[in-house]
């Protein structure tokens, strides 16, 4: 048998129905696995004694028989942003130092109840503010994967750049990620590995750290679409406890995965030939799309004409959203206060509190929301970026209304790129990252990363595609029939 | 529409983020650099657009007015940096 932290969830749960192994065996390989990869910082907190308790549960459960839950005895991590019971949880931020929730946010309590096994805590872009990772109080997560013949030290992506590197190295079988404005793709594009935002309202918010509450999606990130089905199912539900989450039946996903997408409509968006588009990712969206084509899809030229204004619109909506919910960052009721001098009353408490807890990026964006959401900006800026969001959503209704079951576009515009590659960058050009992304959180919709090539360092590529609303089941039946198309099966070789 | 170092210090005390003096023109910089990008939606035509208020086309969901949750004091205050006599602690605000 390989090694077991290199299984997926799909066959992992098999072999333990089959009782060919134990979720303690499972989990022992991801501690071992864990363990021996501290060199690409995925896993920030530990919580060995959790998951072996877990996992002795778990095999009492699969050998007592009878019906066991979807995801039972799977080892899997957790993102630092969700708020897990007694166990740190940070957002990656020195803010909150310390902080251990009373509670256990849904998502994850959800993937508990379905038995998975929990391994730890995945390190993160701080606040989920970033798209390599490199804003973590933790220091840099590090891609498993590197360039043929290099050893430069690569980002995972982010902001879910630990949960990635940790999916892609075999660390665990799966991970949570979170998605605002392409969190979960960007970094599985960069990786290697599959990730699903799904549709705004399928998962609870409750529990996960507010970032933008109108775009933030908590979704899957694993080695398979089989497996993102698998877990997705696990992670949804309706929670009277998030106003915005959806009282919708979850269907089961990975009964939906045939595969046959025989006369769908698959929209290529003519605005996502970006200029400048390097040739390596215009090669693997025209050979997505033939693969599209050749297993019986219809293609269909589209136009989705306000894409341009999506990331512009972002940075006055994400910032603005984000200056309001992390205002309860304080020093007041948990997390970091600042040391004060005499005579320093409440106000200087909150400046210096928030300057010594929040870096750098945190920083700019929750004085970039300020600032389009202070007086006389409002409606220049902030409602404003509200009425273009809504042409942006009404882009979409209209190529669906006209029959388009999918879009395809790439998930980046680029492969993964170095550590520190971007220090001395404006921020516009990190931001850039979630060109092709972005749009799918400002309408709400699902978008799921597939890898589908490489490029000619042999750094993995993905292609994005993009569902109608509540339609993750027919979304990811063709994510895994351009998977089986692709066929693309290479992983890092081990350096760490 | 440019941003000046006395305009990035009221949004930094707006935002209550201790900003020194000498960061101020830097940080000015990077404002306009970012509201440069934004500015691009002024091209746009929102002429009878509503601003979006809810991407889903649901309404909130209602609930009675009643008491759901609660007794939970020593929950609430274990994560914050001072308590007294089972309250938030924080310096003196009132003279």
């Amino acid at each position: 048998m390989t090694e077991l932290n290199k299984l997926g969830l799909a066959q992992a749960r098999d072999l333990l129905r089959d009782k060919q192994t134990t979720s303690t065996e499972l989990t022992q390989a991801c501690l071992g696995a864990i363990d021996a990869a501290g060199a690409l910082n995925a896993f920030v907190h530990h919580t060995p004694e959790i998951a072996l308790e877990r996992a002795a549960a778990a095999d009492a459960r699969l050998q007592a028989g009878g019906d066991v839950p979807a995801m039972c005895g799977l080892p899997i991590g957790i993102k630092d942003l969700f708020c897990t019971k007694g166990v740190p949880s940070q957002a990656a931020s020195n803010i909150l130092a310390g902080f251990r929730p009373e509670y256990e946010s849904t998502v994850s309590q959800n993937l508990a109840d379905a038995g998975a096994v929990m391994l730890g805590k995945l390190n993160m872009d701080e606040f989920a503010m970033g798209s390599s990772n490199e804003t973590s109080a933790y220091g840099n997560a590090v891609n498993p994967w590197r360039r043929k013949g290099a050893d430069t030290a690569l980002t995972p992506g982010g902001s879910s750049g630990g949960s990635a590197a940790a999916v892609a190295a075999d660390l665990c079988l799966a991970a949570t990620g979170t998605d605002t404005g392409g969190s979960i793709r960007q970094p599985a594009a960069f990786t290697g590995t599959v990730g699903i935002k799904p549709t705004y309202g399928r998962c609870s918010r409750w529990g996960v750290v507010a970032f933008a509450s109108s775009l933030d999606q908590a979704g899957p990130m694993t080695k398979s679409v089989r497996d993102a089905a698998i877990m997705l199912e696990a992670m949804c539900s309706y929670d009277p406890k998030d106003s915005t989450s959806a009282n919708l039946a979850v269907p089961n996903f990975e009964a939906a995965l045939s595969g046959d997408i025989r006369g769908k409509k698959i929209g290529i968006p003519k605005e996502y030939r970006m200029d400048a588009m390097p040739d390596e990712i215009e090669k693997l969206w025209a050979d997505g799309t033939a693969m599209l084509k050749d297993a019986g899809a219809q293609i269909v030229d589209i136009s989705l004409p306000h894409t341009k204004y999506a990331l512009p619109a972002y940075y006055v909506i994400a910032p603005a959203e984000a200056s309001s919910n992390l205002a309860r960052y304080d020093g007041v009721r948990y997390g970091h206060r600042a040391k004060l001098e005499a005579g320093d009353g409440i106000t200087e408490m909150y400046e210096k509190t928030r300057a010594e807890g929040f870096g750098a990026e945190v920083q700019r964006r929750v004085m970039i929301g300020t600032y389009v959401l202070s007086a006389g900006f409002y409606d220049a800026y902030y409602n404003r970026a509200r009425r273009v969001r809504t042409l942006i959503k009404k882009d979409f209704d209209d190529v669906f209304a006209a029959g388009i079951d999918c879009i395809l576009t790439p998930a980046t515009p680029s492969a993964a790129f170095g550590l520190g590659e971007m220090v001395d960058a404006d921020p516009i050009q990190m931001y850039l990252n979630d060109v092709f992304t972005v749009t799918v959180n400002l309408a709400g919709l699902p978008g799921i990363a597939v890898p589908t090539g490489t490029d000619s360092a042999g750094l993995p590529l993905g292609l994005q595609l993009i569902g109608r609303p509540w339609e993750e089941a027919e979304l990811l039946s063709s994510a895994y029939a351009l998977e089986q198309a692709a066929g693309f099966v290479a992983k890092p070789d081990k350096w760490w | 529409m440019s941003i000046d170092e006395s305009t990035a210090a009221r949004v930094a005390k707006l935002a209550r983020i201790k900003v020194e003096p000498e960061a101020l023109p830097a940080l000015a910089q990077e404002f306009n650099t970012i509201l440069g990008f934004i500015e691009q939606l002024a091209e746009v035509d929102i002429e009878g657009v509503e601003p979006m208020t809810s991407v889903t086309p649901q309404s909130l969901t209602r609930r009675a007015d009643v008491v759901a949750d609660g007794d939970q004091q020593a929950a609430v205050l274990s994560n914050a940096p001072d308590t007294r006599e089972g309250f938030f602690a924080v310096p003196k605000v009132v003279e």
